[in-house]
């Protein structure tokens, strides 16, 4: 019984962290490359329609969706057999999208008529368009699923739209060419960062005010190459990561005092990140040197780089 | 009550109520001469509307936030036609607009710049591209979105210096414009240190610029004309007045390329450019006006652009807030071109990325890495702040 026990638990500390599946987006390959977070290894890559860049699970983890900007539409591809299976009816040239926290309803961005498409999941049909500014992208919901924001990167606004009524309540202006938003877990905060601009705006969204600004200043770096795109927080809310494009690192930032404690250098131009879901680790897209690195979340190191497609620009882990 | 909450709420200026109450009307005049010039190649036959429609663009996406700002945007256009008065024309357009978009010859720009100076309007030189605007005849009241002749020199000289490229054989036009950009052309030779091993100088003879003829006669002419030069890389045309330029690539006695104002050619924009999410705007700027950009398209859209970037910022339409903000330490402007744009404040000339375009692909956009600059690589390009011989008044 000691001894099966014993076994048990030394069977326990050699296993391996538990595998993940992530799925990158390669912009300009036209492939979705699937990577197991045991091996880190591509295990296989997918053919898409064009220009694919944003792309996420779905809330069951059955499908992957992936906005293919160039094909005007979001296609789905099933996870287990990594094929594409379906299409979803998006406006023109989906670029970002977010979906409410039951899994029914989408809501994409549409680059080039400025609008954002609601989509019923479920049926796979589109419920109608929410007018918004100029180069619509970024997009996240609150997580009570009220308050979708949506980020247009030519109006160099965050719009907050009620998922209910379906129309705007308030527009929050940041900096130029904002590309990514992104709430606390705990609601008080919504993030967005400001690419041209090159700072994340806090915002108070119950107030619908700018409420502080997280700044990057790397030694040796001219201000220009530093430019915010995504953002990810972690589950507590204390630790932020930032990615800072053609700046090639990420900026791990304290969430309370909105500083930035360290900038981990990773592959060139990286654009997004996806976490592990035990948080263990976090996966970057690093679009001009065709690779993913891995960080150690606890320990703040990049530990692994990982080739993948063309110009990788979004990624998403299994839930 | 709900027109006070209203106001009380537009005048956040953080947050702006999506239902804002009588909009503000912000005018934008666009000043420029009637008529278009004649290029050597049909394809780059200038529109009609070239210039005015970037600013219609951008008064369309200024409109779009303005919908959430309480904003409106307007346009008047007016073309000077030969004899008028260009001073009268500037003052009646200045009479709605606080702000005026101008694509003018460098004398006129001065005196409408001299004439508006007591009204307080703001003008933006889209068109000219001469150096003595932001120089010694540099106005306080003119922000220049057009590059200059020493930007786009720099520009293409960085790129060529960088493809070890430096033995240039330059060949200049007959007419003043075509002798500044040479001269633009021989102060980049200096600082990048390319050779210009030559240079020969093409008379404009007069004559039709296209003929039932054709090319027999070019392509005759091409290979005599540049034959018996020294050993060069490539050959820098000055051609701004199209008289020669778009006859040299692949017609030269030795097989070289051609740079300058043909072959490769160094422009504030192109058609052509689709890095850094510009696709979406070179669509709406199609779907608008069903032909392709230009540059001067581009930066007339940029100062308008310009004039929505602050006065959403500054909440405001008036043109001394705005004016204030535009000149300000914090205004920069995003134009797709991977960085944001700001002001040199000495001579208000607008920093950007040039582009160096080939006629169907952007071929590489300047400054070049490698050339360093203590405030902004952007400054690489042009005259720098201690050169600089404004005095803004």
């Amino acid at each position: 019984m000691f001894g099966a026990a014993l076994l048990a638990a030394l069977a326990l500390a050699a296993a391996p962290a538990h595998a993940f599946i992530a799925y990158v987006s390669n912009e300009k390959s036209n492939t979705v490359s699937v990577i197991d977070t045991d091996s880190w290894t591509v295990t296989k890559t997918i053919k898409v329609g064009q220009r694919p860049r944003g792309i996420d699970f779905t809330r069951d983890g059955k499908f992957v969706m992936v906005a293919v900007g160039d094909d005007d539409t979001i296609q789905v591809i099933d996870a287990k057999t990594q094929s594409v299976v379906d299409s979803l009816p998006s406006g023109p040239d989906p670029e970002l999208f977010a979906q409410d926290a039951a899994g029914k309803i989408l809501y994409v961005a549409n680059e080039n008529d400025n609008t954002v498409t609601v989509i019923d999941l479920e049926k796979r049909a589109r419920l109608g368009d929410i007018q918004v500014g100029v180069e619509p992208e970024g997009m996240t919901i609150s997580p009570d699923g009220k308050t979708l924001i949506n980020t247009s990167e030519t109006t160099n606004m965050a719009h907050f739209i009620d998922t209910s009524s379906r129309q705007i309540v308030a527009n929050v202006l940041v900096d130029a060419r904002p590309r990514f938003a992104e709430y606390k877990h705990d609601s008080s905060e919504v993030w967005v960062s400001s690419e041209i601009g090159g700072t994340v705006s806090i915002i108070d969204p119950k107030k619908h005010e700018v409420i502080g600004k997280v700044t990057f200043e790397i030694p040796g770096l001219r201000k220009e190459a530093i430019q915010p795109v995504g953002i990810g927080m972690t589950k507590d809310d204390k630790t932020a990561f930032v990615a800072l494009g053609p700046a090639n690192r990420i900026a791990v930032v304290d969430v309370a005092s909105r500083k930035v404690t360290k900038y981990l250098l990773v592959g060139q131009r990286v654009w997004h990140m996806a976490f592990t879901p035990d948080e263990k680790h976090l996966l970057t897209t690093n679009g001009v040197s065709n690779d993913v690195s891995v960080i150690d979340v606890a320990a703040q190191k990049v530990i692994k780089t990982i080739q993948v497609g063309e110009l990788p620009w979004g990624v998403t882990i299994a839930p | 009550m709900i027109r006070w909450l209203a106001g009380l709420i537009g005048f956040g200026l953080a947050a702006t109520s999506a239902l804002a109450a009588d909009p503000v009307t912000i005018g934008v005049g666009y000043l420029a001469i009637a008529g278009t010039r004649s290029t050597l190649s049909l394809v780059e036959q200038p529109a009609e509307n070239d210039g005015v429609a970037g600013a219609r663009l951008a008064i369309e996406d200024n409109n779009t936030t303005g919908k959430f700002t309480g904003q409106r945007f307007t346009l008047e256009e007016r073309r000077i036609k030969e004899g008028e008065d260009v001073v009268q024309a500037a003052t009646a357009l200045a009479e709605k607009n606080g702000f005026i978009i101008a694509d003018l010859p460098a004398d006129a720009l001065l005196k409408v710049a001299d004439a508006l100076r007591e009204r307080g309007t703001l003008l933006f030189n889209a068109g000219a591209i001469d150096e003595r605007l932001r120089e010694a005849d540099c106005r306080a009241n003119v922000i220049h979105t057009a590059p200059t002749r020493a930007m786009l020199a720099d520009a293409l000289g960085q790129y060529l210096v960088w493809k070890k490229w430096s033995r240039w054989l330059l060949v200049v036009g007959s007419h003043d414009e075509d002798r500044l950009f040479a001269d633009a052309i021989r102060r980049t030779a200096a600082r990048f240190g390319a050779k210009i091993v030559q240079e020969r100088t093409f008379e404009d003879k007069g004559g039709a610029r296209r003929t039932d003829s054709g090319v027999t006669q070019i392509q005759r002419q091409m290979p005599v004309f540049t034959q018996q030069a020294p050993a060069y890389d490539v050959l820098v045309a000055a051609d701004e007045s199209e008289v020669f330029g778009a006859y040299l690539p692949y017609r030269t006695w030795d097989p070289r390329p051609v740079a300058g104002s043909a072959g490769l050619v160094p422009r504030s924009w192109d058609a052509s450019q689709d890095q850094w999410g510009a696709i979406q705007m070179q669509n709406r700027f199609i779907k608008l006006n069903s032909r392709r950009i230009t540059a001067l398209d581009m930066q007339a859209w940029t100062a308008v652009r310009m004039i929505g970037e602050a006065t959403s910022r500054t909440n405001s339409g008036e043109v001394k807030k705005v004016t204030d903000f535009i000149k300000g330490p914090d205004f920069s402007v995003a134009a797709f071109k991977g960085t944001r744009l700001t002001l040199r404040d000495w001579n208000w000339q607008l920093r950007q990325p040039i582009l160096l375009v080939d006629g169907r692909m952007v071929v590489s956009v300047s400054p070049q890495e490698g050339f360093l600059h203590q405030v902004s690589e952007l400054d690489t390009l042009g005259y720098d702040r201690p050169e600089s011989k404004c005095k803004l008044k």
